[in-house]
Protein backbone atom coordinates (compact mmCIF):
# COMPACT_ATOMS: atom_id res chain seq x y z
CA UNK A 1 0.00 0.00 0.00
CA UNK A 2 2.76 1.97 1.08
CA UNK A 3 4.72 2.22 -2.11
CA UNK A 4 1.89 2.43 -4.46
CA UNK A 5 0.45 5.29 -2.47
CA UNK A 6 4.17 7.23 -2.87
CA UNK A 7 5.46 5.79 -5.21
CA UNK A 8 8.60 8.29 -5.75
CA UNK A 9 10.02 8.55 -2.35
CA UNK A 10 11.00 6.13 0.35
CA UNK A 11 9.95 7.23 3.59
CA UNK A 12 13.61 7.88 4.61
CA UNK A 13 14.26 10.87 2.52
CA UNK A 14 10.92 12.35 3.26
CA UNK A 15 12.41 14.02 6.39
CA UNK A 16 15.55 14.37 5.02
CA UNK A 17 14.31 16.99 2.00
CA UNK A 18 12.88 19.91 3.72
CA UNK A 19 10.65 20.27 1.05
CA UNK A 20 7.61 18.93 2.71
CA UNK A 21 4.74 20.83 1.28
CA UNK A 22 3.63 23.31 3.87
CA UNK A 23 0.18 21.83 4.53
CA UNK A 24 1.26 18.65 5.33
CA UNK A 25 4.19 20.42 7.69
CA UNK A 26 0.76 22.52 9.12
CA UNK A 27 -1.28 19.04 9.44
CA UNK A 28 1.35 17.13 11.19
CA UNK A 29 1.70 20.01 13.68
CA UNK A 30 -1.85 20.32 14.26
CA UNK A 31 -2.54 16.39 14.24
CA UNK A 32 -3.75 16.09 18.03
CA UNK A 33 -7.13 18.61 16.96
CA UNK A 34 -6.93 17.38 13.49
CA UNK A 35 -7.85 14.13 14.09
CA UNK A 36 -10.11 14.52 16.77
CA UNK A 37 -12.48 17.62 15.56
CA UNK A 38 -14.50 15.77 13.09
CA UNK A 39 -15.76 13.34 15.38
CA UNK A 40 -15.83 16.60 17.98
CA UNK A 41 -18.35 18.31 15.89
CA UNK A 42 -20.72 15.75 14.91
CA UNK A 43 -21.21 14.92 18.66
CA UNK A 44 -21.50 18.42 19.39
CA UNK A 45 -24.15 19.22 16.60
CA UNK A 46 -25.79 15.96 17.05
CA UNK A 47 -25.66 15.68 21.21
CA UNK A 48 -24.75 18.89 22.91
CA UNK A 49 -26.89 21.30 20.89
CA UNK A 50 -29.84 19.33 20.93
CA UNK A 51 -29.42 18.31 24.68
CA UNK A 52 -29.19 22.22 25.14
CA UNK A 53 -32.68 22.88 23.04
CA UNK A 54 -34.35 19.95 25.27
CA UNK A 55 -33.29 21.92 28.56
CA UNK A 56 -34.71 25.08 26.52
CA UNK A 57 -38.26 23.62 25.36
CA UNK A 58 -38.56 22.11 29.45
CA UNK A 59 -38.56 25.71 30.20
CA UNK A 60 -41.43 26.94 27.46
CA UNK A 61 -45.56 25.45 26.94
CA UNK A 62 -44.04 23.62 23.64
CA UNK A 63 -46.98 21.29 22.07
CA UNK A 64 -48.83 20.39 19.11
CA UNK A 65 -46.33 21.25 16.36
CA UNK A 66 -42.65 21.27 16.11
CA UNK A 67 -43.05 24.72 14.64
CA UNK A 68 -46.09 25.86 16.49
CA UNK A 69 -44.96 29.39 18.37
CA UNK A 70 -44.21 28.51 22.53
CA UNK A 71 -44.16 30.96 25.05
CA UNK A 72 -40.88 30.98 28.34
CA UNK A 73 -42.92 29.73 31.38
CA UNK A 74 -39.86 29.22 33.67
CA UNK A 75 -40.27 26.35 36.06
CA UNK A 76 -43.64 25.69 35.75
CA UNK A 77 -43.21 22.42 33.98
CA UNK A 78 -41.00 21.33 36.61
CA UNK A 79 -43.80 21.94 38.90
CA UNK A 80 -46.40 20.56 37.12
CA UNK A 81 -44.31 17.38 36.34
CA UNK A 82 -42.92 16.64 40.14
CA UNK A 83 -46.58 17.39 41.27
CA UNK A 84 -47.67 14.56 38.91
CA UNK A 85 -49.15 11.49 41.07
CA UNK A 86 -50.93 9.90 37.97
CA UNK A 87 -48.07 9.31 35.49
CA UNK A 88 -44.97 10.92 36.25
CA UNK A 89 -44.09 9.45 39.81
CA UNK A 90 -45.29 5.75 38.45
CA UNK A 91 -43.04 5.99 36.02
CA UNK A 92 -40.10 6.49 38.47
CA UNK A 93 -41.06 3.95 40.42
CA UNK A 94 -41.30 1.59 37.49
CA UNK A 95 -38.41 2.54 36.10
CA UNK A 96 -36.45 1.71 39.56
CA UNK A 97 -38.01 -1.84 39.86
CA UNK A 98 -36.91 -2.60 36.42
CA UNK A 99 -33.91 -1.85 36.87
CA UNK A 100 -32.90 -2.88 40.32
CA UNK A 101 -34.48 -5.94 39.88
CA UNK A 102 -33.64 -7.01 36.74
CA UNK A 103 -29.66 -5.91 37.51
CA UNK A 104 -29.98 -7.91 40.58
CA UNK A 105 -31.22 -10.72 38.99
CA UNK A 106 -28.39 -10.36 36.02
CA UNK A 107 -25.46 -9.86 38.36
CA UNK A 108 -26.31 -13.03 40.57
CA UNK A 109 -27.27 -15.19 38.11
CA UNK A 110 -24.01 -13.95 35.76
CA UNK A 111 -21.73 -14.41 38.16
CA UNK A 112 -22.87 -17.78 39.14
CA UNK A 113 -22.32 -18.46 35.35
CA UNK A 114 -18.64 -16.73 34.61
CA UNK A 115 -18.08 -18.70 37.97
CA UNK A 116 -18.79 -22.02 35.94
CA UNK A 117 -16.98 -20.86 32.74
CA UNK A 118 -13.66 -19.53 34.81
CA UNK A 119 -11.45 -22.55 34.21
CA UNK A 120 -11.32 -24.14 31.33
CA UNK A 121 -13.27 -27.58 30.46
CA UNK A 122 -14.26 -29.51 27.44
CA UNK A 123 -17.44 -28.02 25.53
CA UNK A 124 -16.59 -24.26 26.90
CA UNK A 125 -16.73 -22.96 23.57
CA UNK A 126 -19.84 -23.81 23.09
CA UNK A 127 -21.25 -22.52 25.71
CA UNK A 128 -20.00 -19.36 24.86
CA UNK A 129 -21.80 -19.05 21.99
CA UNK A 130 -24.91 -20.14 23.14
CA UNK A 131 -24.21 -17.40 25.52
CA UNK A 132 -23.83 -14.83 22.89
CA UNK A 133 -27.07 -15.58 20.90
CA UNK A 134 -29.87 -13.44 23.20
CA UNK A 135 -27.24 -10.92 23.49
CA UNK A 136 -27.00 -10.02 19.63
CA UNK A 137 -30.46 -10.71 18.66
CA UNK A 138 -32.51 -7.63 18.03
CA UNK A 139 -34.66 -6.12 21.13
CA UNK A 140 -37.68 -5.88 18.91
CA UNK A 141 -37.90 -9.53 17.56
CA UNK A 142 -36.86 -10.58 21.21
CA UNK A 143 -40.23 -9.31 22.38
CA UNK A 144 -41.86 -10.27 19.35
CA UNK A 145 -40.58 -13.82 20.56
CA UNK A 146 -41.63 -14.15 23.82
CA UNK A 147 -45.18 -12.13 22.74
CA UNK A 148 -45.60 -15.77 21.56
CA UNK A 149 -43.98 -17.45 23.94
CA UNK A 150 -45.76 -15.93 27.17
CA UNK A 151 -49.67 -15.67 24.83
CA UNK A 152 -51.87 -17.15 27.66
CA UNK A 153 -53.72 -19.60 25.11
CA UNK A 154 -51.38 -20.59 22.71
CA UNK A 155 -48.09 -19.99 24.36
CA UNK A 156 -45.14 -22.40 25.18
CA UNK A 157 -45.02 -20.85 28.95
CA UNK A 158 -48.26 -21.81 30.01
CA UNK A 159 -47.96 -25.35 28.38
CA UNK A 160 -44.43 -25.67 30.12
CA UNK A 161 -46.40 -24.56 33.46
CA UNK A 162 -49.46 -27.41 33.02
CA UNK A 163 -46.81 -30.13 32.98
CA UNK A 164 -45.62 -29.48 35.88
CA UNK A 165 -49.80 -28.92 37.70
CA UNK A 166 -49.37 -24.99 37.55
CA UNK A 167 -52.45 -23.11 35.81
CA UNK A 168 -51.64 -20.73 32.91
CA UNK A 169 -51.00 -17.10 34.03
CA UNK A 170 -51.59 -14.02 32.13
CA UNK A 171 -47.90 -13.15 31.81
CA UNK A 172 -47.86 -10.31 29.84
CA UNK A 173 -51.15 -9.66 29.65
CA UNK A 174 -51.95 -8.99 33.24
CA UNK A 175 -51.96 -5.84 34.97
CA UNK A 176 -49.48 -7.03 37.90
CA UNK A 177 -47.54 -9.68 35.93
CA UNK A 178 -46.70 -7.54 32.65
CA UNK A 179 -44.09 -5.42 34.26
CA UNK A 180 -42.56 -8.71 35.93
CA UNK A 181 -42.86 -10.71 32.72
CA UNK A 182 -40.73 -7.81 31.03
CA UNK A 183 -38.16 -7.94 33.71
CA UNK A 184 -37.93 -11.34 32.64
CA UNK A 185 -37.03 -10.93 29.08
CA UNK A 186 -34.33 -7.94 30.12
CA UNK A 187 -33.08 -10.85 32.46
CA UNK A 188 -33.04 -13.53 29.68
CA UNK A 189 -31.51 -11.16 26.81
CA UNK A 190 -28.80 -8.91 29.11
CA UNK A 191 -27.58 -11.63 31.24
CA UNK A 192 -25.18 -12.98 28.92
CA UNK A 193 -23.65 -9.51 28.76
CA UNK A 194 -23.11 -9.42 32.16
CA UNK A 195 -21.29 -13.46 32.43
CA UNK A 196 -19.09 -11.78 29.31
CA UNK A 197 -18.02 -8.76 31.51
CA UNK A 198 -17.29 -10.71 34.58
CA UNK A 199 -15.44 -13.42 32.68
CA UNK A 200 -13.01 -11.04 31.28
CA UNK A 201 -12.59 -9.78 34.92
CA UNK A 202 -11.94 -12.98 36.38
CA UNK A 203 -9.92 -14.15 33.78
CA UNK A 204 -7.54 -11.12 34.01
CA UNK A 205 -6.98 -12.43 37.36
CA UNK A 206 -3.57 -14.17 39.09
CA UNK A 207 -3.87 -17.82 40.05
CA UNK A 208 -1.26 -17.07 43.33
CA UNK A 209 -4.14 -15.56 45.84
CA UNK A 210 -6.01 -18.46 44.94
CA UNK A 211 -3.38 -21.04 45.85
CA UNK A 212 -2.34 -19.41 48.86
CA UNK A 213 -5.54 -19.00 50.45
CA UNK A 214 -6.17 -22.87 49.53
CA UNK A 215 -3.07 -23.96 51.06
CA UNK A 216 -4.42 -22.30 53.88
CA UNK A 217 -7.51 -24.33 54.29
CA UNK A 218 -9.56 -22.02 53.07
CA UNK A 219 -13.25 -23.82 51.63
CA UNK A 220 -14.63 -22.74 48.45
CA UNK A 221 -16.79 -20.59 49.30
CA UNK A 222 -14.87 -18.38 52.16
CA UNK A 223 -12.37 -18.36 48.32
CA UNK A 224 -15.21 -16.83 46.65
CA UNK A 225 -16.15 -14.35 49.01
CA UNK A 226 -12.69 -13.29 50.52
CA UNK A 227 -10.16 -13.86 47.76
CA UNK A 228 -11.76 -13.61 44.13
CA UNK A 229 -15.07 -11.55 44.92
CA UNK A 230 -12.98 -8.39 46.50
CA UNK A 231 -10.44 -8.41 43.41
CA UNK A 232 -13.16 -8.89 40.98
CA UNK A 233 -15.49 -6.09 42.22
CA UNK A 234 -13.84 -3.18 40.28
CA UNK A 235 -15.49 -5.15 37.23
CA UNK A 236 -18.27 -6.14 39.38
CA UNK A 237 -19.19 -2.18 39.52
CA UNK A 238 -18.25 -1.51 35.65
CA UNK A 239 -21.14 -4.49 34.66
CA UNK A 240 -23.67 -2.80 37.38
CA UNK A 241 -22.64 0.63 35.77
CA UNK A 242 -22.94 -0.61 31.94
CA UNK A 243 -26.28 -2.78 32.53
CA UNK A 244 -27.51 -0.17 34.22
CA UNK A 245 -27.15 2.57 32.43
CA UNK A 246 -29.08 0.30 29.45
CA UNK A 247 -31.78 -0.80 31.60
CA UNK A 248 -32.56 2.22 32.99
CA UNK A 249 -33.08 3.64 29.19
CA UNK A 250 -35.26 0.20 28.27
CA UNK A 251 -37.53 1.19 25.49
CA UNK A 252 -37.62 -1.67 22.45
CA UNK A 253 -38.80 -4.63 24.57
CA UNK A 254 -41.47 -2.48 26.93
CA UNK A 255 -42.71 -0.87 23.36
CA UNK A 256 -42.88 -4.16 21.60
CA UNK A 257 -44.44 -6.38 23.85
CA UNK A 258 -47.22 -3.36 25.41
CA UNK A 259 -47.41 -0.88 22.40
CA UNK A 260 -47.88 2.87 22.96
CA UNK A 261 -48.13 4.11 26.94
CA UNK A 262 -46.63 0.86 28.30
CA UNK A 263 -50.35 -0.88 28.08
CA UNK A 264 -53.51 0.28 28.74
CA UNK A 265 -53.20 0.41 31.76
CA UNK A 266 -49.51 1.95 31.64
CA UNK A 267 -48.17 -1.45 33.47
CA UNK A 268 -44.77 -1.20 31.84
CA UNK A 269 -44.38 2.64 31.17
CA UNK A 270 -40.95 3.87 32.48
CA UNK A 271 -39.78 6.86 32.17
CA UNK A 272 -38.27 6.22 28.60
CA UNK A 273 -41.47 5.62 27.16
CA UNK A 274 -43.27 7.51 29.02
CA UNK A 275 -41.15 10.79 27.67
CA UNK A 276 -41.18 9.18 24.40
CA UNK A 277 -45.50 9.08 24.45
CA UNK A 278 -45.58 12.41 25.52
CA UNK A 279 -42.88 13.58 22.46
CA UNK A 280 -44.43 11.40 19.80
CA UNK A 281 -47.92 10.62 20.61
CA UNK A 282 -49.33 13.72 22.00
CA UNK A 283 -46.70 15.67 21.02
CA UNK A 284 -46.23 17.43 24.42
CA UNK A 285 -42.61 19.09 23.72
CA UNK A 286 -42.69 20.89 26.58
CA UNK A 287 -43.66 18.48 29.14
CA UNK A 288 -41.76 15.16 28.14
CA UNK A 289 -38.50 17.67 27.74
CA UNK A 290 -38.87 18.21 31.40
CA UNK A 291 -39.56 14.85 32.26
CA UNK A 292 -36.15 14.25 29.76
CA UNK A 293 -33.81 16.19 31.68
CA UNK A 294 -35.01 14.82 35.03
CA UNK A 295 -34.58 11.51 33.94
CA UNK A 296 -31.17 12.13 32.63
CA UNK A 297 -30.64 13.62 36.02
CA UNK A 298 -31.46 10.50 37.27
CA UNK A 299 -29.33 8.32 35.38
CA UNK A 300 -25.85 10.68 35.65
CA UNK A 301 -26.71 10.74 39.87
CA UNK A 302 -26.94 6.73 39.44
CA UNK A 303 -23.83 6.85 37.52
CA UNK A 304 -21.56 8.93 39.69
CA UNK A 305 -22.57 7.73 43.17
CA UNK A 306 -21.75 3.88 41.38
CA UNK A 307 -18.50 5.35 40.34
CA UNK A 308 -17.76 6.58 43.76
CA UNK A 309 -18.12 3.14 45.29
CA UNK A 310 -15.92 1.78 42.24
CA UNK A 311 -13.12 3.82 43.45
CA UNK A 312 -13.73 2.92 47.08
CA UNK A 313 -13.74 -0.67 46.08
CA UNK A 314 -10.31 0.12 44.06
CA UNK A 315 -8.44 1.30 47.49
CA UNK B 1 -6.27 -26.35 38.80
CA UNK B 2 -8.09 -29.96 39.11
CA UNK B 3 -11.78 -29.70 40.20
CA UNK B 4 -13.45 -32.72 42.03
CA UNK B 5 -16.64 -35.11 39.90
CA UNK B 6 -18.99 -33.92 41.90
CA UNK B 7 -18.32 -30.18 40.91
CA UNK B 8 -17.61 -31.33 37.23
CA UNK B 9 -21.03 -32.92 37.21
CA UNK B 10 -22.94 -30.13 38.69
CA UNK B 11 -21.21 -27.73 36.18
CA UNK B 12 -22.57 -29.43 33.32
CA UNK B 13 -25.78 -29.93 34.90
CA UNK B 14 -25.93 -26.39 35.59
CA UNK B 15 -24.75 -25.04 32.24
CA UNK B 16 -26.83 -27.56 30.24
CA UNK B 17 -29.68 -26.01 32.21
CA UNK B 18 -28.23 -22.26 31.14
CA UNK B 19 -27.66 -23.38 27.21
CA UNK B 20 -31.20 -24.68 26.97
CA UNK B 21 -32.69 -21.56 28.94
CA UNK B 22 -31.37 -19.21 26.03
CA UNK B 23 -31.47 -21.25 23.33
CA UNK B 24 -35.10 -22.83 23.82
CA UNK B 25 -36.87 -19.46 22.95
CA UNK B 26 -34.84 -18.43 19.62
CA UNK B 27 -35.63 -22.20 18.65
CA UNK B 28 -38.82 -21.38 19.39
CA UNK B 29 -39.23 -18.64 17.41
CA UNK B 30 -37.42 -20.65 14.16
CA UNK B 31 -40.00 -23.33 14.43
CA UNK B 32 -42.97 -21.42 14.63
CA UNK B 33 -41.91 -19.23 11.25
CA UNK B 34 -41.68 -22.28 9.83
CA UNK B 35 -45.58 -23.54 10.89
CA UNK B 36 -48.58 -23.03 9.83
CA UNK B 37 -51.10 -20.71 11.64
CA UNK B 38 -53.05 -23.98 12.94
CA UNK B 39 -50.22 -26.04 13.85
CA UNK B 40 -48.55 -22.72 15.55
CA UNK B 41 -52.21 -22.85 17.55
CA UNK B 42 -52.00 -27.17 18.28
CA UNK B 43 -50.30 -27.01 20.99
CA UNK B 44 -49.77 -30.50 20.26
CA UNK B 45 -47.78 -29.91 17.46
CA UNK B 46 -45.10 -28.20 19.42
CA UNK B 47 -42.67 -29.47 17.57
CA UNK B 48 -43.32 -32.52 15.28
CA UNK B 49 -45.08 -30.20 12.44
CA UNK B 50 -44.93 -30.57 8.86
CA UNK B 51 -42.59 -27.51 7.91
CA UNK B 52 -44.00 -24.61 5.63
CA UNK B 53 -42.23 -22.17 3.68
CA UNK B 54 -45.25 -19.64 3.36
CA UNK B 55 -44.53 -17.54 6.34
CA UNK B 56 -41.67 -16.10 4.41
CA UNK B 57 -42.95 -16.25 1.12
CA UNK B 58 -45.76 -14.12 2.38
CA UNK B 59 -43.31 -11.99 4.27
CA UNK B 60 -40.53 -11.13 1.67
CA UNK B 61 -43.10 -11.04 -1.11
CA UNK B 62 -46.18 -9.56 0.06
CA UNK B 63 -45.04 -7.47 3.05
CA UNK B 64 -41.86 -5.93 1.13
CA UNK B 65 -39.25 -7.29 3.48
CA UNK B 66 -36.80 -8.11 0.58
CA UNK B 67 -36.48 -3.72 0.43
CA UNK B 68 -36.45 -3.27 3.95
CA UNK B 69 -33.44 -5.59 4.55
CA UNK B 70 -31.75 -3.57 1.86
CA UNK B 71 -32.30 -0.57 4.02
CA UNK B 72 -30.81 -2.24 7.01
CA UNK B 73 -28.06 -3.24 5.44
CA UNK B 74 -27.52 -0.11 3.48
CA UNK B 75 -28.13 2.36 7.00
CA UNK B 76 -25.85 -0.35 9.24
CA UNK B 77 -23.34 -0.03 6.54
CA UNK B 78 -23.31 3.46 5.90
CA UNK B 79 -23.12 4.58 9.79
CA UNK B 80 -20.59 1.78 10.39
CA UNK B 81 -18.01 2.87 7.53
CA UNK B 82 -18.82 7.12 8.75
CA UNK B 83 -17.87 5.99 11.81
CA UNK B 84 -15.19 4.38 11.70
CA UNK B 85 -13.91 6.57 9.23
CA UNK B 86 -14.61 9.87 11.58
CA UNK B 87 -13.59 7.46 15.24
CA UNK B 88 -10.90 5.82 14.40
CA UNK B 89 -8.34 9.17 13.99
CA UNK B 90 -10.50 10.54 17.19
CA UNK B 91 -9.72 7.64 18.87
CA UNK B 92 -6.14 7.79 18.29
CA UNK B 93 -5.71 11.63 19.22
CA UNK B 94 -7.83 10.98 22.70
CA UNK B 95 -5.02 7.84 23.40
CA UNK B 96 -2.25 9.53 22.06
CA UNK B 97 -2.61 13.10 23.98
CA UNK B 98 -4.48 11.77 27.23
CA UNK B 99 -7.98 13.89 25.82
CA UNK B 100 -9.65 12.32 28.60
CA UNK B 101 -12.43 15.34 28.75
CA UNK B 102 -12.87 15.23 25.01
CA UNK B 103 -13.62 11.44 25.13
CA UNK B 104 -15.90 11.87 28.19
CA UNK B 105 -17.86 14.20 25.82
CA UNK B 106 -18.28 11.39 23.13
CA UNK B 107 -18.86 9.02 25.34
CA UNK B 108 -21.59 10.75 27.16
CA UNK B 109 -24.02 9.47 23.89
CA UNK B 110 -23.95 6.08 25.65
CA UNK B 111 -25.74 7.80 28.95
CA UNK B 112 -27.88 10.58 27.33
CA UNK B 113 -31.63 9.15 26.64
CA UNK B 114 -32.06 8.54 22.47
CA UNK B 115 -35.87 10.21 23.04
CA UNK B 116 -33.94 13.59 24.19
CA UNK B 117 -32.16 13.86 21.39
CA UNK B 118 -34.95 12.95 19.24
CA UNK B 119 -37.34 16.02 19.16
CA UNK B 120 -34.51 18.27 18.45
CA UNK B 121 -33.57 16.08 15.59
CA UNK B 122 -36.76 15.86 14.13
CA UNK B 123 -37.53 20.13 14.10
CA UNK B 124 -34.00 20.44 12.38
CA UNK B 125 -34.55 17.79 10.04
CA UNK B 126 -38.28 18.12 8.80
CA UNK B 127 -37.78 21.78 8.27
CA UNK B 128 -34.41 20.71 6.10
CA UNK B 129 -37.08 17.90 4.79
CA UNK B 130 -34.78 15.02 5.67
CA UNK B 131 -37.08 13.10 7.90
CA UNK B 132 -37.58 10.10 6.18
CA UNK B 133 -34.72 10.03 4.07
CA UNK B 134 -31.67 7.75 4.56
CA UNK B 135 -29.20 10.52 5.62
CA UNK B 136 -30.61 11.38 8.45
CA UNK B 137 -31.44 7.88 9.56
CA UNK B 138 -27.41 7.03 8.94
CA UNK B 139 -26.44 10.35 11.01
CA UNK B 140 -29.10 9.19 13.99
CA UNK B 141 -27.31 5.41 14.12
CA UNK B 142 -24.09 7.27 14.02
CA UNK B 143 -25.21 8.33 17.62
CA UNK B 144 -24.99 5.01 18.92
CA UNK B 145 -22.06 3.35 16.58
CA UNK B 146 -19.41 6.05 16.80
CA UNK B 147 -18.85 6.55 20.44
CA UNK B 148 -18.87 2.46 20.60
CA UNK B 149 -16.12 3.22 17.74
CA UNK B 150 -14.25 5.72 19.51
CA UNK B 151 -14.34 3.83 22.89
CA UNK B 152 -12.92 0.76 21.84
CA UNK B 153 -10.46 2.07 19.71
CA UNK B 154 -9.03 4.17 22.58
CA UNK B 155 -8.91 1.00 24.64
CA UNK B 156 -6.93 -0.83 21.70
CA UNK B 157 -4.77 2.17 21.27
CA UNK B 158 -3.77 2.57 24.43
CA UNK B 159 -2.39 -1.37 24.53
CA UNK B 160 -0.05 -0.63 21.38
CA UNK B 161 2.90 0.26 22.43
CA UNK B 162 4.07 3.79 21.28
CA UNK B 163 7.27 2.30 20.76
CA UNK B 164 6.58 1.70 17.55
CA UNK B 165 5.49 5.36 16.54
CA UNK B 166 8.83 6.79 17.73
CA UNK B 167 11.21 3.89 15.88
CA UNK B 168 8.75 4.83 12.78
CA UNK B 169 9.72 8.56 13.61
CA UNK B 170 13.39 8.00 13.89
CA UNK B 171 13.81 6.33 10.33
CA UNK B 172 11.96 9.85 9.00
CA UNK B 173 8.17 9.26 9.06
CA UNK B 174 6.02 12.51 9.66
CA UNK B 175 3.72 11.36 12.83
CA UNK B 176 0.85 11.37 10.35
CA UNK B 177 2.73 8.84 8.33
CA UNK B 178 3.56 6.85 11.38
CA UNK B 179 -0.33 6.67 12.41
CA UNK B 180 -1.43 5.80 8.59
CA UNK B 181 2.04 3.39 7.88
CA UNK B 182 2.59 1.52 11.29
CA UNK B 183 -0.75 2.20 13.79
CA UNK B 184 -3.39 2.10 11.28
CA UNK B 185 -2.35 -1.26 9.68
CA UNK B 186 -1.51 -2.64 13.48
CA UNK B 187 -5.37 -1.78 14.44
CA UNK B 188 -7.18 -3.67 12.07
CA UNK B 189 -8.40 -6.25 14.58
CA UNK B 190 -9.59 -3.36 16.26
CA UNK B 191 -11.05 -1.39 13.77
CA UNK B 192 -12.83 -4.96 13.01
CA UNK B 193 -13.93 -5.29 16.45
CA UNK B 194 -15.23 -1.86 16.63
CA UNK B 195 -17.40 -1.94 13.14
CA UNK B 196 -18.69 -5.32 13.69
CA UNK B 197 -20.13 -4.04 17.20
CA UNK B 198 -21.35 -1.32 15.30
CA UNK B 199 -22.63 -2.77 12.14
CA UNK B 200 -24.85 -4.87 15.14
CA UNK B 201 -26.00 -1.99 17.51
CA UNK B 202 -27.10 -0.27 13.96
CA UNK B 203 -29.06 -3.56 12.87
CA UNK B 204 -30.66 -3.72 16.15
CA UNK B 205 -31.77 0.16 16.58
CA UNK B 206 -35.14 0.64 16.45
CA UNK B 207 -36.16 3.85 18.35
CA UNK B 208 -34.55 6.48 15.83
CA UNK B 209 -35.72 4.21 12.69
CA UNK B 210 -39.39 4.46 14.52
CA UNK B 211 -39.14 8.07 14.84
CA UNK B 212 -36.91 9.50 11.59
CA UNK B 213 -37.53 6.43 8.67
CA UNK B 214 -40.47 7.05 6.08
CA UNK B 215 -42.44 4.12 4.08
CA UNK B 216 -39.20 4.04 1.46
CA UNK B 217 -37.05 3.90 4.30
CA UNK B 218 -38.27 1.93 7.00
CA UNK B 219 -35.60 -0.38 8.93
CA UNK B 220 -36.57 -4.09 9.72
CA UNK B 221 -36.79 -3.62 13.46
CA UNK B 222 -39.85 -0.79 12.22
CA UNK B 223 -41.37 -3.19 10.00
CA UNK B 224 -41.32 -5.92 12.45
CA UNK B 225 -43.24 -4.03 15.02
CA UNK B 226 -45.42 -2.60 12.04
CA UNK B 227 -46.16 -6.28 11.43
CA UNK B 228 -48.65 -6.36 14.93
CA UNK B 229 -51.66 -4.23 13.69
CA UNK B 230 -55.22 -4.23 15.80
CA UNK B 231 -56.35 -7.36 13.83
CA UNK B 232 -55.47 -10.94 15.37
CA UNK B 233 -51.51 -11.27 15.18
CA UNK B 234 -50.28 -13.47 12.16
CA UNK B 235 -47.78 -15.29 14.27
CA UNK B 236 -46.06 -17.18 11.66
CA UNK B 237 -45.65 -14.14 9.64
CA UNK B 238 -44.81 -12.07 12.47
CA UNK B 239 -41.87 -14.82 13.38
CA UNK B 240 -40.95 -15.38 10.18
CA UNK B 241 -39.94 -11.84 10.15
CA UNK B 242 -38.39 -12.03 13.73
CA UNK B 243 -36.31 -14.89 12.21
CA UNK B 244 -35.24 -12.48 9.09
CA UNK B 245 -33.69 -10.01 11.30
CA UNK B 246 -32.48 -11.73 13.96
CA UNK B 247 -31.05 -15.21 12.11
CA UNK B 248 -28.44 -13.26 10.00
CA UNK B 249 -27.00 -11.08 13.09
CA UNK B 250 -26.53 -14.57 14.81
CA UNK B 251 -24.51 -16.02 12.04
CA UNK B 252 -22.02 -12.71 11.72
CA UNK B 253 -22.08 -13.05 15.93
CA UNK B 254 -21.26 -16.67 15.34
CA UNK B 255 -18.34 -16.75 12.77
CA UNK B 256 -16.38 -13.86 14.21
CA UNK B 257 -17.10 -14.89 18.08
CA UNK B 258 -14.21 -13.37 19.18
CA UNK B 259 -14.49 -9.65 17.75
CA UNK B 260 -18.22 -9.60 19.48
CA UNK B 261 -16.80 -10.55 22.69
CA UNK B 262 -14.38 -8.30 22.82
CA UNK B 263 -16.04 -5.31 21.51
CA UNK B 264 -18.64 -6.07 24.22
CA UNK B 265 -16.25 -6.21 27.09
CA UNK B 266 -13.93 -3.25 25.69
CA UNK B 267 -12.35 -1.22 28.83
CA UNK B 268 -14.67 -3.44 31.30
CA UNK B 269 -11.59 -5.00 33.14
CA UNK B 270 -8.67 -1.79 33.38
CA UNK B 271 -9.10 1.33 35.80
Amino acid sequence: MAAVTTPTRSPRRASETPDTPAWARWANDHRKWLFAAPAMIFVAALIVFPLAWTGYLSLTDAEGSVRAESEFVGFQNYVEVLSDTDRFWPAVGRTAAFTVVALLFEVVLGMAIALLLWRPFRGQKWVRVAILMPLVATPVAVGMMWRLIFDPNIGLANQVLGWVGIGPQPWLAGQHSALPTTIFIDVWQWTPMVVLILLAGLTSLSDEPQEAARIDGASTWQRFRHVTLPLVMPTVIVAILLRGIDALKTFDILYATKGRGGGSFHEVETLNVYAYGLSFDYNEYGISSTVLIIFFLIIIGSMWALTSRRKEAQR
Amino acid sequence: MKSRPAYRAFRVVALTVVVIALLAPLIWMVAASFKTNVDIYDTGKALVFSPTLDNYANVLEQANYVQFIGNSLWVAFAATVLSIVLGVPAAYSMSRFNMRKSALVVLMARVIPGVSLLVPWYYVFSNLKMVGGFSVLILSHMFVSLPLVVYIMMGYFDSLPIELEEAALVDGLTHIGAFRRITLPLSIPGVATAGILSFIFSWNNFMFALVLSGADTKTLPVAIFDFVGYASIDWGGLMAAASVVTLPIMLIALFVQKYVVSGLTAGATKG
